[in-house]
């Protein structure tokens, strides 16, 4: 593997020039992705940047009731956290759906939001990939592509996102405290990553430099009503091959508020504002939200081994709703 | 033979090394301190089949630290005919993508890398042909199946007999390339010094590998000494000596200094062996009892262009059930793939898959208990060679095992029961493995404080082995075991076969007691000397002369699942396994062996597949996150027994070997029971979500 050099920043301000004056330098978190990447020359820095040791390993809760958790809160504090499981347990939930323990004990929020796809092509540099190596074309497209994309690819990229973090604060409307070259500034979750389109080596919206700082999730009077559904190819310690996050608010029966978004459908967490639309200001049923869930998923463009993802990801969305209206005191 | 000594054996024991392991004291290959170390790191071939044009090591070369590039142009030279899978760095002949065709070494394992990434080869690429399928044009029938089997066998008139059959069963099974993933990679570290080869190497059998090495290298046999005291997993992978350890010889022979080399996650998936993808097609043909008439077991799997392989697929179908009317057949394909290899149980495990698969099928069309099916087709004599059992205890494990199970009760009625949004299901296999011995020297030595030493060139892979013979060596000797001292893994030590074929504690300990037991009838003689005294013992003889019966351990396999309706996920509820391997020698690491097996056979079932690229030739999902294995979360109760069982016409321990048979038939038992849960039959492994949920109600 390359050589590379490590330096351990003091705060926000000093990570961010180390980054910025070195093209190409990468930020580290709890390193379980990114290691990975590096032993196998997919990802190739001269310089790492360790963020771990900034002052940003803290939950706070805010005055709006909502929290803000800083970047470096590695994955099994954020889930145990008590004001998670309290004000915010869809969170808890996504968490300990993925990975195991031991990685949960080493990987940060921020880390967690920026892993890279687990698309089995681009983890191996013998093998054309258009997102490692703009132009090689995507061996995927027309490969085993069983795990990847049914939503929002293109021909050029048919990757996947593999957080489940990501799939919830995408359904909380969560929004990042952002560090740049030009000062602090935010950006919404549902923003964070794109679609491939012809670009997919740019997975995010983050300027050069960006840092991560922190994720602010805002107060959400229903949070407690969620779930977080994942199917997975065995029974833990896998990535998703599809998975739901919901929150429900019944008035009476009629749907007051929603919350719904897919993971491993996308090169993004896919927040299914359709099936929202569908669902709210309706008399709840399991109908109406397979309904919802078939508006969500009109757009699917399965690919040649994944054209189950679009039952898998409806009979999701069903349980998961039923579930939660369910539950919900009349 | 008399009944040993009340003592070690059939007691529970810790294994011997296993504090060494946990704490980490106990060395594996790579993790011997050796002054003046190297690194290799092996290059893969970027071509599927081809020949090597021209090779430019000049980038990888100028990173500092980097040593030496090794290749086929400039390679030290090794005989040919040995064994071409290790014929290594010798030609420009490309075989398969993945197939070592350079060694950089370097003075930090960082440097090595990345130096093997920088190493230009350029290619003459030809057509390539990759994936197994039944229409294969050049599928043909080897010679033998392996270890030595005629392909094809009849008895009586299948055709026939299945034809005037009442109830007929005619299904086609497909297994994937399956990839053995031990802890410990294939990994080496080699020395040369005075002309004279030291390798600490990760193998199943340090006294084949010394024999290799010597041939390819030109040396007698005492010039190589192989040293593998502790190994971190084999499953069969490491049954031969593999490319690490030749790599690193070439390696340490070109520097002139001690080379280590260890494979990375990714470059097991490959060239260090798999296990075939098979198509089985298995035609049964009964009467309305189930009684099974004709049988005949179509076995097509593939092999490389170096080096044939074939897979015993059909065999277990040979001996295990009854039928009048009998066929196996294998067809083998040369592909431009690596060259599979053993994995637990080659040839039982996936044929039993098929076949007890085809039973369930058989069951439900004759509406037979599926127990009680196999009672029915129970044999008492061998139907492939006609020879008599030293002992079969198939029935007893089916009945013992449905009282444990609680099958008693079972509705038959295919997707009949749930559980919310869980369908529930149950099922059984039978599972038979051979029970072979092979031959062992073994030395003992009494020293005049009263203590021994037993050394055997055993290698213990992780399942408990030194303390199985360790044991048996004290009872042997009729001395409390904490007297004895065994020593194994060192080529140096008396020779012995490989840890492999279930037949490792068989054989070793077969000559362990008969050490034992001339040291004891000289120390009978008279006092030992200060020199201490030394017995050497060969079972060759002996084990030549064994009586020609057919030899066996049994089992059963009872499963239940749980098929999510939503999702088509399967989860195990509960896996139990009833054996009859013949005595136990330490019940904590035979339980061991036996869960291990089961649970590898649930991953078979439903977890691991290699998923093959047909443009590149090779298998894309080639580390732990994306090949799938079973974790604990998996098999949260799972549990075997085992029948006690005296079988005099084994071996002096009476000991069956139990490395193996716990993975035979628990796959099918698992899909029979997703089947009894479902009503889809998939016959395709493994049972994945996405093949069950398009049979599954929609919401």
């Amino acid at each position: 593997m390359r050589a590379f050099r490590y330096q351990r920043p003091a705060d926000v301000a000093e990570a961010v020039a180390l980054l910025d004056a070195e093209p190409d330098a990468a930020y580290l978190g709890g390193g379980t992705n990114l290691v990975d990447l590096m032993k196998l020359g997919v990802q190739r820095p001269d310089l790492l940047v360790d963020v771990t040791g900034l002052p940003l390993d803290t939950v706070d809760t805010l005055p709006d009731g909502g929290l803000r958790v800083g970047a470096t809160v590695r994955n099994s504090d954020l889930a145990a956290h008590p004001a998670v499981r309290r004000d915010h347990p869809l969170l808890s939930r996504a968490l300990l759906a993925g990975a195991s323990g031991q990685l949960r004990n080493m990987a940060t929020t921020a880390g967690n939001l920026l892993q890279r796809t687990r698309c089995v092509y681009f983890q191996d540099t013998g093998k054309a990939c258009n997102k490692r190596e703009p132009g090689t074309g995507c061996a995927a497209r027309h490969g085993q592509n069983r795990d990847l994309a049914i939503l929002g690819w293109s021909e050029f990229c048919v990757a996947t996102h593999p957080s489940d973090l990501a799939v919830a604060l995408v359904a909380l409307d969560a929004v990042l405290e952002v560090y740049d070259p030009g000062g602090a500034r935010e950006i919404p979750v549902a923003e964070l990553h794109r679609t491939p389109g012809e670009q997919p080596e740019r997975e995010t919206n983050l300027p050069r430099g960006a840092l991560i700082t922190a994720v602010r999730v805002p107060p959400l009077p229903f949070a407690r009503r969620c779930t977080y559904l994942k199917a997975r190819d065995r029974a833990t310690f896998a990535f998703a091959v599809g998975s739901v996050a919901a929150a429900l608010d019944l008035d009476g029966d009629t749907v007051r508020d929603v919350r719904l978004a897919y993971g491993a459908v996308a090169h993004r967490p896919w927040r299914a504002y359709r099936a929202e639309e569908a669902l709210r200001g309706r008399p709840f049923t399991a109908e109406l939200a397979a309904r919802a869930a078939d508006a969500e998923l009109a757009a699917a463009r399965p690919l040649p081994h994944n054209g189950f993802k679009v039952a898998l990801i409806r009979n999701l969305t069903v349980r998961a709703l039923t579930g939660l209206a369910a539950a919900v005191p009349r | 033979m008399s009944a040993p000594p009340v003592g070690a054996v059939g007691r529970e024991h810790p294994r011997l090394e296993g504090r060494d392991k946990v704490t980490g004291a106990a060395r594996y290959a790579v993790e011997y301190p050796v002054d003046d170390v190297t690194y290799g790191w092996a290059v893969p071939a970027m071509a599927t089949r081809g020949r090597i044009t021209r090779i430019d090591a000049a980038p990888a070369l100028a990173v500092p630290g980097v040593l030496a590039v090794l290749h086929h142009g400039n390679a030290p030279r090794l005989t040919p005919g040995v064994d071409q899978t290790l014929f290594l760095l010798q030609e420009p002949t490309v075989h398969y993508r993945g197939e070592f065709v350079a060694v950089v070494v370097a003075d930090t394992i960082e440097a090595a890398r990345e130096g093997a990434r920088l190493v230009r080869i350029d290619y003459d690429a030809e057509p390539h042909s990759t994936v197994l399928t039944e229409h294969h044009p050049d599928l043909y029938r080897p010679d033998t199946v392996n270890p030595g089997y005629p392909p094809d066998t009849a008895d009586g008139d299948f055709d026939a007999g299945y034809a005037a059959a009442e109830v007929r069963v005619d299904a086609t099974y497909r297994t994937p390339a399956y990839h053995n993933n031990p802890m410990e990679p294939h990994a080496t570290t080699a020395h040369w010094r005075d002309g004279r080869l030291l390798a600490h190497d990760s193998t199943q059998g340090s006294t084949p590998v010394q024999a290799t090495l010597a041939q390819l290298f030109g040396l007698p046999p005492e010039a190589v000494r192989v040293i593998a005291e502790h190994v971190g997993g084999g499953f069969g992978s490491k049954g031969a000596p593999k490319a690490p350890v030749v790599l690193a010889a070439l390696a340490a022979r070109h520097v002139d200094r001690p080379v280590r080399l260890a494979l990375t996650r990714q470059q097991l998936f490959g060239p260090i062996g798999y296990r075939t993808p098979t198509i089985q097609r298995v035609r049964l043909g009964a009467d309305a009892d189930g009684r099974i008439e004709a049988v005949c077991h179509d076995a097509i799997s593939q092999t490389s262009t170096v080096h044939e392989f074939a897979e015993q697929t059909a065999v277990y179908t040979r001996s295990m059930y009854a039928g009048r009317h009998r066929r196996t057949t294998h067809r083998l394909v040369r592909l431009d793939v690596p060259t599979p290899f053993w994995m637990r149980a080659p040839g039982e495990c996936p044929g039993a898959y098929a076949l007890e698969s085809a039973l369930d099928e058989l069951a439900t069309a004759c509406g037979v208990d599926p127990v009680e099916l196999r009672v029915r087709n129970d044999v008492t004599v061998d139907p492939d060679s006609g020879q008599p059992f030293s002992s079969r205890n198939l029935v007893a494990c089916l009945r013992e095992g449905a009282r444990r199970f609680g099958w008693a009760d079972r509705d038959p009625t295919p997707g009949a029961r749930h559980d919310g949004r869980w369908l529930i299901g149950t099922g059984v296999a039978g599972s038979s493995y051979p029970a072979r011995a092979r031959a062992a020297a073994a030395a003992a030595t009494a020293a005049p404080d009263g203590t021994f030493e037993v050394r055997i060139n055993a290698t213990d892979i992780g399942t408990g082995a030194r303390t199985a013979l360790w044991q048996v060596a004290a009872d042997a000797l009729a001395v409390p075991a904490d007297r004895v001292t065994i020593r194994v893994g060192d080529s140096d030590l008396p020779a012995a076969g490989v840890a492999g074929g279930s037949m490792g504690t068989a054989s070793w300990s077969w000559a362990v007691i008969r050490a034992c037991e001339q040291l004891r009838q000289r120390l009978r003689d008279g006092v030992v000397p200060a020199e201490g005294l030394t017995v050497e013992v060969s079972t060759a003889d002996e084990i030549r002369g064994q009586r020609p019966l057919a030899r066996y351990a049994y089992g059963a396999h009872f499963a239940q699942v749980r098929v999510d309706a939503d999702t088509g996920e399967v989860r195990l509820d509960r896996m139990l396994g009833m054996f009859a391997a013949g005595r136990v020698v330490n019940p904590t690491t035979a339980r061991s062996q036996l869960i291990g097996g089961m649970t590898m056979g649930l991953s078979m079932a439903l977890h691991e597949e290699g998923l093959l690229d047909e443009r590149y030739g090779d298998w894309v999902n080639h580390d732990l996150a994306t090949y799938h294995v079973s974790v604990c979360a998996d098999v949260e109760r799972i549990e075997a027994y085992w029948l006690p069982e005296e079988d005099p016409e084994l071996n002096p321990a009476g000991v069956k070997g139990i490395g193996e048979i716990g993975i035979v038939g628990s796959a099918a038992a698992v899909a029979n029971a997703v089947h009894h849960a479902t009503g889809v039959r998939v016959r395709d492994l493994p049972i994945r979500l996405d093949k069950l949920l398009e049979h599954l109600p929609a919401r």
